[in-house]
């Protein structure tokens, strides 16, 4: 007993926390990809995220199968996002970070309207398959199976992002053309397409995060809203552009909004900002963030 | 110079009024043509009995406002096709009033100064009609409202001019109780929405309760809307419930019950709604409800045993592509239609006469007989315990909801007048 808690609940309120961290992650990692790679804050990142919810409703109405559903949702988001970072983002570039930023702004409210005439604003149903239903008994209690493929997804999601920063030619590209774009440029390499591709990865890893927790949290035209707050949360927790800050970052904030949910749940909404304000005191660039990104 | 433009001021002031000379006698003989038509159009106008309908049609809760709005003015037009009151039509003015107190009281203050509305009626949220109803009481106009509130009843905000059509968290969280604690079991958690429609849900739950002894084995309050309730979740199993009351609403409500149903705590525990939304469940699907069990004022298969209901399903099928009417907008029908049938039986729309016709009335729109209480104004109606159904046992895409237990139309079921602060 600590706390007048019981070890297996606080072990499983532990598990619990990281789980939410890891669908923290998720849908962090879209925001912080686009913001370290194009230096563009995304405020349209959470209407990806609930467009990539509805797609999810649309095609698995069409195709009937959750996990073809899941391969196609992030290409078709993604795609849309070609056709913004073309048309709309790209004539942005180099005026100032807040360009783009008021422009995404205006762009999240367009497409809630949109989906809110397409679909309506009553909200749509989602289950997770059947075969993901019910719980498994993880030893401290039991807990919902999708749960665990969520986590599992965002590890698989996470690592194969950092493979293809890391370790992959065009990776290199994407670094290079963050650090210094003219130099890239002056190589005999088209930068623009560089910016195009890293914009609609973004864009389709927030759909996939949209599809991904319509089964654990309903489908309706403002679902993004509070979903741009936690991943903005996150990030700069993390420190603005970072991967390992995001993964750092979500899972923290997952535990820390756990734990405050069974020891004060009334609290549990404002701890996860009163977690930002001290990171932002004691490290104002985050926690694996560079200094002087933002400047 | 000088002299110039003034000259020039001059002529443009001389030529633009003689333009609008031309124009003003233009109109006005089309007035003296057209008038008496104009003057008849506007007595016919003046001659109405407009009823206000604030609701909010944009936001959250649009769809069920636009349903509201729909099922009021199927009540307009079958009192209007009955006739009217000896001739005179009802027309219905409805409003956006955006699920916000301040918007809904400045919508209401308009349709009284602006429009002349003889009557409101509307509202779908308690502290929304805790707005409106400060205005119309201020004003002296009576005032039908549509959505669930203890608050309402109490004598502070209650005045003559009050009604209230809609269900209270009392009776709803009561019924569903008094139905599902001898059945289940005694150990009873809490997951509430920290907002007063949540903790008035909790109050009613307890009040039924102790009858049956219950215990509370935990008491968990969340955040008004919440996305994720996974980490609220394991100390209620922790707590080991055989009822879990979810005292929540809307996206709460249907998001809490995903990730139960996902934790798989239907097994261990039953969970109960006090307000089981038609069209809440329609959104959230079958396997997030399946086997949960809550109240409703209105459920539409309840036409194979009441001729009301029927009537009122054919009359809203018939506008509506064969789809039936929701619970709440059944209220709007409900609401409007009891307001029509008291200006009728007053024979005028004087606001006192309405008032005593309405607390003399015994109506039947929709679902059995209902009439108004004395000391509060509040509906005593007949409360529904309905248990949702599973996707293989709906016979149709709206047939969702099974209902399991009838709680008869009572004065019983309310909180006394003594305890609203009413006097006898």
């Amino acid at each position: 007993m600590i706390g007048g808690y019981p070890i297996e609940l606080l072990a499983l309120q532990l598990f619990t926390g990281l789980a939410l961290g890891s669908v923290f992650v998720l849908l962090a990692v879209g925001l912080s990809l686009i913001f370290g790679l194009l230096t563009v804050v995304n405020f349209a990142h959470g209407a990806f995220y609930m467009l990539g919810a509805y797609a999810g409703v649309f095609f698995i109405g069409y195709l009937g199968n959750f996990w073809l559903t899941l391969a196609v949702v992030p290409l078709a988001v993604g795609a849309v996002g070609l056709v913004v970072e073309r048309w709309l983002v790209r004539p942005l570039y180099g005026r100032g970070i807040d360009y783009p930023l008021m422009l995404t702004f205006g762009l999240a409210y367009v497409l809630v309207e949109v989906v809110r005439i397409l679909f309506g604003a009553e909200g749509m149903p989602f289950d997770a398959p059947d075969s993901l239903m019910g719980a498994v008994d993880i030893g401290v209690g039991y807990f919902p199976a999708y749960r665990l493929f969520v986590i599992a997804a965002t590890a698989v999601l996470v690592l194969a992002l950092w493979l293809f920063l890391e370790k992959t030619s065009y990776g290199l590209v994407i670094r290079a053309g963050a650090r210094d774009g003219e130099i890239v440029r002056v190589l005999g390499i088209d930068i623009s397409r560089v910016w195009l591709v890293v914009f609609a990865l973004g864009t389709g890893v927030a759909g996939l995060a949209g599809v991904l927790s319509a089964p654990m949290r309903s489908v309706f035209p403002d679902m993004g809203t509070t979903v741009l707050v936690e991943a903005f949360v996150v990030t700069v927790v993390g420190g603005m552009g970072s991967l390992a800050g995001a993964v750092v970052a979500g899972l923290l904030v997952g535990v820390v909004v756990s734990m405050t949910s069974l020891f004060a749940p009334a609290m549990a909404e404002v701890s996860m900002f009163a977690l930002m304000a001290l990171v932002l005191l004691v490290r104002p660039q985050g926690l694996f963030g560079k200094k002087g990104l933002m400047g | 110079m000088g002299d110039d433009v003034k000259s020039k001021l001059g002529k443009t002031a001389q030529r633009f009024s003689r333009r609008s000379v031309l124009k003003t006698t233009a109109a006005g003989a089309a007035a003296v043509a057209a008038g008496p038509a104009l003057f008849n159009i506007a007595r016919a106008a003046d001659h109405n009995i407009r009823i206000g309908f604030p609701v909010p049609l944009t936001g959250p809760y649009g769809s069920e406002a636009q349903e509201q709005a729909r099922c009021a003015q199927i009540a307009v037009d079958q009192f209007n096709a009955a006739g009217g009151l000896n001739g005179r039509m009802a027309e219905l003015l409805v409003r956006d009033d955006k699920l916000k107190p301040g918007e809904a009281a400045t919508r209401t203050l308009e349709l009284i100064e602006k429009d002349k509305v003889h009557y409101v009626c509307g509202s779908l949220s308690a502290s929304v009609q805790l707005s409106v109803n400060a205005v119309t009481k201020a004003r002296g106009i009576i005032y039908v409202s549509i959505s669930q509130s203890d608050a309402i009843n109490e004598a502070k905000d209650f005045s003559k001019y009050t009604f209230h059509e809609a269900m209270n968290p009392h009776m709803t969280a009561g019924a569903v109780g008094r139905y599902a604690f001898p059945q289940f079991g005694k150990r009873v958690a809490f997951l509430i929405a920290d907002y007063a429609y949540g903790h008035e849900m909790v109050r009613g739950f307890k009040r039924a309760g102790e009858a049956h002894g219950i215990e509370v084995v935990a008491e968990v309050t969340h955040p008004l809307a919440s996305k994720d309730f996974s980490t609220f979740l394991p100390q209620i199993m922790a707590a080991r419930p055989d009822v879990l009351c979810l005292c929540n609403f809307g996206y709460d409500q249907m998001n809490s019950l995903k990730q139960a149903t996902g934790f798989g705590m239907k097994q261990q525990m039953q969970i109960l709604a006090p307000a089981l939304l038609y069209n809440q469940r329609r959104a959230g699907g079958a396997a997030a409800y399946e086997g949960v069990i809550g109240g409703a004022n209105y459920h539409w298969t309840l036409e194979s045993s009441v001729p009301s209901a029927k009537a009122f399903n054919d009359a809203y099928r018939a506008e509506n592509d064969g789809a039936p009417p929701s619970d709440y907008g059944a209220y709007g029908y409900a609401g409007v239609g009891a307001l029509l049938d008291g200006v009728k039986k007053a024979g005028t729309t004087d606001t006192d006469a309405v008032i005593t016709a309405l607390e003399a009335l015994k109506y039947d729109k929709y679902k059995g007989t209902q009439y108004y209480r004395k000391c509060d104004h509040q509906s005593v109606q007949s409360v529904f315990i309905v248990k949702s159904k599973s996707e293989s046992e709906m016979a149709n895409e709206y047939d969702v909801f099974d209902i399991v237990h009838t709680d008869p139309a009572s004065e019983d079921i309310l909180r006394s007048c003594a305890e609203l602060g009413h006097e006898a």
